[in-house]
Order: structure tokens, then C-alpha cells, then sequence
């Protein structure tokens, strides 16, 4: 077992020292408030505190609100109480930690989990020094600053316009088979089990008449979009589309992926579009780096598809299809996802260009797999698509 | 620990898994040990106040009321009358508040519900007490231990995860799963035990669409002990065919062929 973090002599008290455990927590995309301080407190009187585990298990019940909060609790526990993120620098009591934080909390929710609080993060220097007792780590500081700020990509406008687009988009989509008829005010034929049973108190003379009509089936949108480096030059437009997209329909989803696949839908979600953004930026870290297509759709096809993927969704890709995984991976995790009864639709920017063929080898082994492989690299070229999309 | 937490806290408890890892059973067996009743609301698209919390017997309060005009009642009367709690039907998570000792509700795959039913049940776990509008609001005379499952249907809401404590089961370890399956399946061998759990384990590594939890592995445990079977390696025919138990997608089936059931078991043995 590690060291235990000293805390300075005058440290106030365990109450304090909990206070800064959560900003802490907090600062690295835990949702907490203060209601959850007192809980944490009570839940250490419940158990052996001075069983290191024991505490541990019994703070993670209490501040962990998700597998993926859960699995990485481990780490920031060791990081603030073992002496693994900082030296010994002072739980201060902040006057009013909550009010301050939760808006910090906010824009770093979501923060990518490898850069949660870890055992290995530098010692001492800066990162401690700065942040006085919050906890806050120095691996968490430092990689805030090599990120690209996506807001400098984006403007405000790009993402109304898009909305609308991806709101004609979304309408294009849906789907129109339904084979089963409900009652309905209008529609085109009789509901006949409706209007003979109500023509029972009549004496069976059918006088009121009721109508039935083919609903409609909305077609969910799951976006995945490429932001590797190659795709740098397109990102504006794309990522102002998913903003678009998910602030106009709340069934869709989306996806960012490099070298990992990140989930976004509830960063993008904000209600403020800027901020969203700068949720975002925190998230994509590696912004700009390689791209493993072929091992992210991997990674998508077995976990998120599982809860997100049916019958009734479309699959938008946005991807130039360079790929440093073997395309082999590429082709299986797109036919996996395709055994998913979805539709999937590739929008590769370079398609555009004249004289493009499908040669990057990560393209070609997914081509078989698509029921759309179209040019998109401006937004006008996205609302173009809506024709198209509404004859799949 | 988590449990443990829920008891001494009073706090509801999430429990959040994939299925098949004994999720609902901490309910049940928490309801064993704690010697008392458990009340189980199991959630469903569509789920409404009416299934979950109360409803009126509006059979019989048509009847009164036909009873009450032949008797000539006043409209006041009767009103007071069939609004009274003689007339109410209690659902699992009234009659949870309303017994005498704590009882152990389970609130099982909320995810399934919808969201709305969800922001109803915020109510009902925080205060402990439900309104009904004829009748005023009933407070709990005990306080239940709730436990809720999900499995990832869609995401909870915030405001719930808030709520709970939360846990998140993983499939058991060898020796966790080894000794779940000695106590259920009393009469195994040990050496058929043993390898039944490494062959489980061995075969949730392999690529599946569907990963076998506990109670598959005890439905392949109990099969194998009714096909007779001593040793997984001895008859691959029938190790097949006992496969039925653990692998519920025909993808998965033609996956695990003949050949790698019978690697799996050689390592297993």
C-alpha cells in the first residue's frame, strides 16, 4: 500500500479534507454537490475508517454514478488520499467550494478518463503549487493546455445553420414503411373494428366514422465523426453539424473518434452552444492526432451499438477513410454493426474532389459494407444530401 | 460494501450490471437475510402511476354508488365513501411505504420505464411519502430498502444517479463463481465444478454476442449433471449440446464450434 497523503498540521479537519476530496472528484468530471459531502461523511461513520479499503469502497458507492465513474475511482482516490497526485499541500477550506466549482465542474465533465486522476502523475511542482488544496492534478493542467480549442473552429452561426440542416436531414430520414396502421383524426382508410364497434349503440348503423393512417417511424441518427489530423481542415464543418444535430433531435447521438472513440452526446447536449464546445474541447483530446478507424468502429460496433444501434437507425460516418489499422478490422466491425439491422452512410469529404477513387485501402474494405458513400466537405454539400438520404 | 452503505445509510441503492450477474438476486437474498417481505415492481415501457403506485377499484366503487342510490344516500356520503382507502388498490411501491416492518423493494431495470415514470419515482425515494389527490398524502410508516437495477437499456438521469448509492457488478471471478455454484448446485463434483468455471470463464474472453452470466452457467452445470457428464474433455457430442444452456445466439453457436468447446475444456481440465 502506498504512503498516506500528509496533510499540513493545521489542516481544520476530516470535514475540510472531504470537502477538498470532492472538489477533487469534481475538478476531474464527477458530478457532486454538497448534499454528497454530508453523504460521504455519514458513510464513514458506517464503516472502519481507518481501513484504508473500506473507506474506499464506501466512498465509491457513494460518488461514483456510472460504470465508467466507477472504474476509474480507484485511481483518484489514490491520487488525493495516498499521496499520488500531489505532495502534501493543504486541504484549505475554500469558502464556498460548491458555488465555485460547479460551474468548472461543468466544463470539464466528461473529461477523458485517462486523464482522471493517476497514481503516476508528476509529483510536486506546479501543477500542487497552483491549485492549492483542490487537489487538482498536474497531469490534468498540463494537458489542458496542448488541446486545441474547438471554439476557435466553430462560430456560433455554423452551428444554427447546421441545426437546420440536421433538422431537414433528420425529417429526410424517417422512415416511411410502416406496415401497421393506427387510429387516427385523419387518414386514409376506415378504421372498421373502431367504427363497427361504435356503431353498436346505433343499432349497428355505422354513423360515426373513424379513420386510420400509417405512423410515422422516426429513423434515429448516430453520428461518428472523424477528427484526426487529416481531417483537421474539414472538422469545422462537421462538428458544428453534430452540435446541429443533437440540439435538434434528442434521439440522436454522437460519437468523436482518433485513436479512441469518444461519446459526446450529453457534452453536446449543453444548453449553451459555445459551452458545449468547450466541453467538447476537453473530450477530444488528441485532436488532430492519427486515426484507428478500424479499431474505434471496433469498439463502437461491441459497446455503444449494443444500446444505441437498431433496426430503425442510421449510421452517418464522417471519415476520410485514411486508417492506420488493418482494413480488415475495418470491414468486420462494419459488418458487425450492419448484422445491427442499421443503415450506414459514409460521408467522406475527399470524395469530392474530381478524380477521387475509394483507394485508401480502409475505404475499399468498407465500401461492400455502406448503403451510402457520398461526398460531403461544406455544409451546403450535408443539406444536398437530403434527397439522397430520403430514398434509402 | 455498497449494501452495507444502503442499510446503515438509508439510502436507495443502484445496482448496475450486465445481465445475467445476479443483479436482482442481491434483492432477494437481502429480503432472505434481513427476514422480510420483498416487493418487487418490475419496470416496463408504459410503466404509469396506476401499475406502480395506486389505483382505484372502480368496479367496485360504480357498485356503491348503485348501492348508495337505492339506499338513498346523499352524493356527499357517498363521495366521501368510495374515496376512502377501502376503495384503493395498492400497487408495489404504496404498499411498500405502508408496511409494518421495512421491507426490501425492488425497483427492477428502471432503465425500461420511461423517463417521466422515473422523475415520478425521485419523489417517492427522497420524501418517502405519496400523494394521492382524494385522499392527501400518505407518508411511509416504514422505511424500505430500495434497490434498483438497470442493465443499460438507455441512460439514467442525473437526478437519479444522485439519489443512490451506486454499484456496478462485473461478472465474478473464479473463486467468487466457483463457490455460487457449490452452494446452488449442491450434489457437483468438485472437479466438474472447477472446470465448468474455467471453461465459463475461459469462453467469456472469446468473441460473443451474448456473454453468459451466472444463471447460464448454472443452467449448464445442472445441464451437464443431467446428461451424466463426469468430464468436459471426455464426450464433445454432448459438452455440444449442453452448450444450449450458455450460448443464446445462433452467431454464437456456429462461433464455438466443436473444436474450440474442446480446446476450452482441455485448458479448463
Amino acid at each position: 500500500m502506498s504512503r498516506v497523503t500528509r496533510f499540513a498540521a493545521r489542516d481544520p479537519g476530516p470535514a475540510a479534507r472531504m470537502a477538498g476530496f470532492m472538489a477533487h472528484l469534481r475538478a476531474n468530471g464527477l458530478r457532486l454537490g454538497a448534499s454528497e459531502t454530508q453523504a460521504a461523511l455519514e458513510a464513514l461513520t458506517c464503516v472502519d475508517a481507518w481501513n484504508a479499503d473500506d473507506c474506499c469502497r464506501a466512498l465509491k458507492a457513494v460518488c461514483a454514478g456510472s460504470a465508467d465513474d466507477a472504474a476509474r475511482f480507484g485511481d483518484l482516490f489514490d491520487s488525493f488520499w495516498r499521496n499520488g497526485g500531489r505532495v502534501s499541500s493543504k486541504a484549505v477550506p475554500v469558502p464556498s467550494p460548491d458555488m465555485s466549482s460547479v460551474h468548472s465542474s461543468r466544463e470539464t465533465k466528461g473529461e477523458d478518463r485517462s486523464s482522471g486522476g493517476k497514481a503516476s502523475a508528476p509529483d510536486g511542482g506546479g501543477g500542487a503549487a497552483e491549485t492549492g488544496g483542490e487537489g487538482k492534478l498536474a497531469a490534468v493542467a498540463t494537458r489542458n493546455l496542448m488541446k486545441q480549442d474547438l471554439r476557435d473552429l466553430v462560430q456560433k452561426e455554423d452551428i444554427a445553420a447546421a441545426e437546420t440542416v440536421a433538422r431537414r436531414l433528420g425529417a429526410a430520414l424517417r422512415d416511411r414503411r410502416a406496415r401497421r396502421r393506427k387510429a387516427s383524426r385523419k387518414g386514409r382508410g376506415l378504421h372498421l373494428r373502431k367504427v363497427i364497434r361504435s356503431s353498436l349503440p346505433t343499432g349497428g348503423e355505422p354513423l360515426r366514422l373513424y379513420r386510420k393512417t400509417r405512423p410515422d417511424r422516426p429513423v434515429k441518427i448516430v453520428a461518428i465523426c472523424d477528427v484526426s489530423g487529416s481531417m483537421t481542415l474539414y472538422a469545422r464543418v462537421f462538428l458544428a453539424f453534430l452540435a446541429g444535430l443533437m440540439r435538434a433531435d434528442p434521439a440522436s447521438d454522437a460519437y468523436l473518434f482518433h485513436t479512441r472513440l469518444v461519446r459526446i452526446t450529453d457534452a453536446l447536449r449543453d444548453k449553451d452552444a459555445l459551452r458545449a464546445l468547450g466541453r467538447l474541447s476537453v473530450m477530444a483530446e488528441g485532436f488532430g492526432g492519427g486515426s484507428k478507424i478500424g479499431a474505434s468502429l471496433d469498439h463502437f460496433s461491441r459497446s455503444y451499438a449494443r444500446r444505441f444501434v437498431d433496426g430503425r437507425t442510421a449510421v452517418l460516418i464522417l471519415s476520410d477513410g485514411y486508417d492506420t489499422d488493418p482494413p480488415e478490422l475495418l470491414g468486420a466491425a462494419l459488418a458487425r454493426l450492419r448484422k445491427r439491422g442499421c443503415r450506414i452512410i459514409w460521408l467522406n469529404p475527399m470524395k469530392g474532389w474530381a478524380g477521387y477513387e475509394p483507394i485508401a485501402r480502409g475505404m475499399a474494405a468498407a465500401l461492400p459494407h455502406l448503403d451510402l458513400f457520398s461526398a460531403a466537405n461544406r455544409l451546403e454539400d450535408l443539406a444536398a444530401l437530403e434527397p439522397e438520404l430520403a430514398r434509402l | 460494501m455498497a449494501v452495507h452503505l444502503a442499510l446503515a445509510l438509508g439510502r436507495p441503492l443502484l445496482l448496475e450490471g450486465a445481465a445475467g450477474v445476479g443483479k436482482t438476486e442481491v434483492a432477494r437474498v437481502l429480503a432472505a437475510v434481513l427476514n422480510t417481505q420483498l416487493i418487487r415492481l418490475q419496470c416496463y415501457e408504459g410503466l404509469d402511476a396506476a401499475q406502480a403506485i395506486y389505483e382505484w377499484n372502480y368496479q367496485r366503487q360504480l357498485l356503491a354508488i348503485r348501492a348508495a342510490a337505492e339506499d338513498g344516500e346523499t352524493g356527499r356520503a357517498v363521495e366521501s365513501r368510495i374515496f376512502s382507502e377501502e376503495f384503493l388498490l395498492e400497487r408495489p411501491l404504496l404498499k411498500a411505504i405502508r408496511q409494518e416492518t421495512p421491507p426490501v423493494l425492488l425497483i427492477d431495470e428502471i432503465d425500461r420505464a420511461d423517463e417521466e415514470f422515473e422523475a415520478y419515482l425521485l419523489e417517492v425515494l427522497s420524501e418517502f411519502q405519496i400523494s394521492v389527490p382524494e385522499l392527501g398524502t400518505i407518508s411511509a410508516t416504514s422505511r424500505p430498502v430500495v434497490i434498483l437495477t438497470a442493465n443499460g437499456t438507455r441512460d439514467l438521469s442525473d437526478a437519479l444517479r444522485r439519489r443512490c448509492l451506486y454499484a456496478h457488478a462485473d461478472y465474478p471471478d473464479p473463486a467468487a463463481e466457483l463457490a455460487i455454484l457449490q452452494v446452488r448446485c449442491a450434489g457437483i463434483e468438485d472437479r466438474l465444478a472447477r472446470q465448468i468455471i474455467g471453461f465459463v470463464q475461459a469462453l467469456r474472453k472469446e468473441d460473443l454476442e451474448k456473454i453468459p452470466g451466472i444463471a447460464e452457467t448454472l443452467d449448464f452445470a445442472a445441464a451437464l449433471m443431467g446428461l451424466g457428464v463426469a468430464d468436459l474433455t471426455h464426450d464433445p457430442h454432448q459438452l455440444q449440446a449442453a452448450l444450449a444452456a450458455l450460448l443464446k445466439t445462433q452467431s454464437d453457436r456456429a462461433n464455438i464450434t466443436t473444436e474450440v468447446a474442446q480446446r476450452l475444456a482441455g485448458r479448463a481440465a
